[in-house]
């Protein structure tokens, strides 16, 4: 596919017209009085200074954090409207409420309250279904904002710690929304909460115990609805409160890292300041977000549990399910084969053990110490303030695309009923597929991720060697049609040539020219060695300049028109850099480092 | 009486007695005596005889000429007329092709050709019969049943709340023994080996009924002893009732629980608002 040279040239935009008095609006001269009031008594000039005009740097896949920010928010608020007409009680009554299909049946407390509040209290089935997508899109956009985060490198150092507050809030939050699920008592989150205590159970030898100690003696009890109420409202929020704000505070230190381009380094950050760009674009990014979530809620029907009906233990339905974030380990347990043991009176039930708690703990661990074993194999202790694009890093993408198909195949295990009639498959077929599917599935996909991560980066340097395909086609004398190419704009070429690829660790010497050990030898280094040319032996060579100077200008001998329509973007690039230059400075809020 | 009394040696006495005696035999016997599971009367012999004829076309090749059953299906003695009116009225037979599970499809024969093929069927041997309507539905009272004015309006609301209270607990026995295989709502699901659970959206009452009594493909039987007509009736009533109802809260993503909404979450949530993130952050200030 032909990309097109770039031609447009950005424009130096002035962004601190807020410096200057005399251009104050009415705004500013109305908010000066508080201000100084404020100011006077806590002194928030001095973090205002500091802060407002941090610059943060502009790219779409940077706001996936901030869904997931907003989308918690959303929770809170819509969260504390429901609390107002939730009952946490598990006390049987029988229903005689406004919804007729229930009337005369027995059903408890929280049951009945969720049934008022969708149809009795005004707005709150709205406000129900706000809570219920906005909670889905919260840990959906957590695993998406944690993806970028891992295709870009971003938890090298210095932010392998926040990696790891990015963990705990997934993992917590993946508990605050099972909690959730779980209150209403409808027969699905019934059927979810046997399924969390047979996970429970499922613990070798102290299982049982577990389970009378979750739900204060046999399933379900009659008190489990109220201490997940507190969990969720209270215990869990108050957490992951705790850690976004940690985890922010950890961006606003370490400062926002950014993709290559002209003028970006490790030591400065290009973008726009907070005031007023980025309040301006988070705030009103956050309207979007808040809007998008109620009309998904207004338009959307999620959980109606009305037709569900009041939990029973002796019923199911088809189609029970947990919210897609637990949906992979549904799967695990589904397509795990029947595999037990019963020693001297005790259970072992691996059938449910494995695919369930210890898949879940493997997935974890995995996150948490991947930034660790990268950084043990590239013994790379450098900080790293700039991104890499995922196809430099061939093989810690593969890893990524690699973790991904393996969930997404357990997660098509937690669907396979629906996929079964959806398609009309076996749904044996889909089961015995995957069962193989979880181990084959992801060794494709990472070597097929590797070798596009590698082309593409073959194309970088094509682009560079031959220039880029300008869509005109000329015919030479003897009939033959060939593609006049140009070369790239410098400011293109700098984005390509800014990576620096890394090359295998050599092995040094395990002894000395006099035959003493230097202790380098070692099983340990050996591995290391080995690891690092898994993960570095097949990448192409950079290019030199020399080599690029020499390319452009074969470029432009094959084709003397080149150098007039690689003209404008020439002089943009040399616009771009000077943009660069100039948001430093106007900014005053660079990276200090 | 004298006519009688005078006449009573007369050598043509003893035969008419006789035969008068035996007409009031017969005149009781026929009044009395219990009606033949066989249709005997002239009407329905055709009818036999004419689903006989259409069996024989269209059926005998894979459940045999008397119904015998062959390899290809099943035996048709005793399983009475209401198998034959679900499974040729859901156009589930004639069979297209043999399979996993027979799917529905447009059905080929008319009813009265159904009702004929049935009455055959139930003339092979006893087995369950075409339900009335009054077992499969229940009466949902109107207005117009009771006296105008105020007493009126409070004796329909009571009555209509009896009825919604009889529909409520067709629905918890509907979600007690269906929802395992059909779904909470009735939009079916899966089973083991290519089966499934077909949806009971805008499915007829008569064929529900008629699937609980006589079990078809991987359906079990629930016999009246199980679950009595009045009870299927209100379960009928409580499907109607959910298919019926608007969408409280929106679409229902196709009724399929957390898969759907997790999918739409996905795909509508994170992909539309990844929509708006590439649009904001090309907006106002030129990104880089």
């Amino acid at each position: 596919m032909a990309r097109p040279v770039s031609t447009d040239s950005p424009v130096a935009e002035e962004t601190a017209t807020a410096n200057r008095p005399e251009q104050m609006g009415p705004v500013f001269k109305a908010a000066a009085g508080p201000a100084r009031w404020a100011d006077e008594r806590l002194g928030i000039a001095g973090l205002a200074r500091s802060n407002l005009r941090k610059v943060f740097p502009d790219h779409w896949s940077f706001l996936l954090g901030e869904i997931a920010l907003y989308s918690f928010i959303i929770c809170l608020l819509s969260g504390v409207f429901l609390t107002l007409w939730f009952r946490p009680s598990m006390a049987e009554i029988e229903y005689e409420g406004t919804y007729q299909l229930l009337r005369g049946l027995p059903m408890s407390e929280a049951y009945a309250s969720t049934i008022e509040l969708s149809f009795d209290i005004r707005g709150g089935l709205l406000m129900r279904q706000i809570h219920h997508w906005g909670a889905l899109l919260f840990i959906a956009a957590m695993f998406a904002h944690m993806l970028r985060v891992f295709f870009t490198g971003a938890f090298r150092k210095p932010r392998e710690l926040n990696w790891l507050l990015g963990v705990g809030l997934i993992a917590i939050g993946m508990i605050e929304g099972f909690a959730g699920y779980s209150l209403p008592d409808d027969l699905l989150s019934g059927t979810g909460l046997r399924f969390v205590d047979g996970l429970v159970r499922s613990i070798p030898i102290v299982g049982t115990w577990l389970e009378f100690l979750v739900f204060g003696g046999e399933f379900p009890g009659d008190i489990i609805v109220a201490r997940l109420y507190i969990a969720h409202v209270l215990l869990i929020p108050g957490i992951i409160l705790g850690l976004i704000a940690a985890h922010l505070a950890l961006v606003v230190y370490h400062k926002h890292t950014q993709f290559p381009g002209p003028g970006r380094t490790e030591k400065n950050v290009v973008g726009y300041p907070l005031f007023p760009v980025y309040m301006a674009k988070a705030g009103g990014f956050f309207f979007i977000v808040f809007g998008a979530v109620i009309l998904m809620s207004a338009t959307m029907q999620i959980n109606p549990v009305w037709k569900y009906g009041a939990y029973n233990p002796e019923q199911v339905t088809a189609g029970s399910q947990p919210d897609w974030y637990m949906g992979w380990v549904e799967g695990a347990v589904r397509i795990m084969p029947g595999w037990e043991w019963h020693i001297g009176g005790t259970t072992w039930s691996w059938n449910v053990f494995l695919p369930a708690v210890m898949l879940m703990g493997l997935l974890f661990t995995v996150m948490g110490v991947y930034p660790f074993i990268e950084q043990w194999v590239t013994k790379d202790k450098d900080e790293h303030h700039l991104l890499e694009r995922p196809r430099n890093n061939p093989t810690r993408t593969a890893f990524g695309v690699a973790a991904m198909s393996c969930y997404a195949m357990f997660w098509l295990g937690g669907g396979n009923d629906i996929i079964a009639t959806m398609f009309h498959v076996s749904l044996n077929a889909v089961t015995y597929f995957l069962r193989v599917a979880v181990f084959v599935v992801p060794v494709i996909a990472f070597l097929i991720t590797k070798r596009i991560c590698i082309s593409l980066q073959r194309y970088d340097i094509d682009r560079l060697t031959h220039g880029a395909e300008s869509g005109v086609i000329d015919r030479s004398p003897d009939g033959g049609y060939a593609e006049r190419h140009v070369p790239v704009s410098d400011e293109e070429a700098f984005t390509l040539t800014s990576h620096i690829p890394r090359r295998p660790l050599e092995l040094e010497a395990a002894e000395d020219e006099d035959g003493v050990s230097t202790g380098k030898g070692g099983l340990k280094e050996r591995m290391r060695a080995k690891a690092s040319s898994f993960y570095y032996g097949d990448q192409p060579e950079k290019l030199t300049s020399e080599e690029l100077a020499e390319a452009k200008s074969h470029i432009l001998e094959h084709n003397p028109h080149a150098e007039l329509e690689a003209g404008p973007s020439a002089n943009g690039a040399a616009d771009g850099d000077a943009d660069a230059d100039a948001d430093e400075s106007s900014t005053g809020a660079g990276a200090k480092h | 009486m004298r006519l009688l009394s005078s006449r009573r040696r007369h050598p043509a006495t003893r035969a008419l007695l006789l035969a008068l005696a035996l007409s009031v035999m017969g005149v009781l016997y026929a009044t009395v005596a219990p009606t033949p599971a066989s249709n005997a009367d002239g009407q329905s012999s055709t009818q036999v005889a004419e689903g006989e004829a259409l069996y024989k076309v269209g059926c005998a090749s894979c459940h045999g000429l008397n119904a015998e059953g062959t390899s290809q299906g099943p035996t048709l003695i005793g399983v009475g007329s209401a198998s034959v009116d679900f499974q040729m009225g859901t156009g589930r037979m004639p069979a297209t092709a043999p399979g996993a599970q027979i799917p529905t499809k447009p059905k080929t024969y008319s009813d009265e050709e159904i009702a004929a093929i049935g009455a055959y069927i139930d003339s092979l041997d006893i087995g369950v019969t075409v339900p009335k309507p009054s077992q499969y539905s229940l009466e949902k009272p109107v207005r117009s049943q009771f006296p105008d004015g105020h007493d009126g309006d409070t004796a329909y609301q009571e009555s209509l709340d009896e009825y919604y209270r009889v529909v409520a607990l067709g629905g918890e026995l509907f979600r007690t023994n269906c929802s395992a295989c059909h779904n909470y709502q009735g939009t079916g699901g899966a089973l083991p080996e290519g089966k499934y659970a077909p949806s009971l959206e805008g499915v007829e009452g008569k064929h529900v009924w008629e699937a609980m009594r006589t079990g078809p493909q991987q359906m079990p039987v629930f016999s009246e002893d199980v679950i009595s007509d009045e009870e299927a009736a209100a379960m009928i009533a409580y499907l109607n009732d959910i298919h019926g109802q608007r969408n409280n809260g929106g679409l229902t993503l196709g009724g399929y629980g957390p898969v759907g909404e997790g999918l739409w979450a996905w795909i509508i949530g994170i992909g539309g608002l990844c929509c708006f993130a590439v649009w904001i952050t090309r907006k106002g200030v030129r990104a880089k």
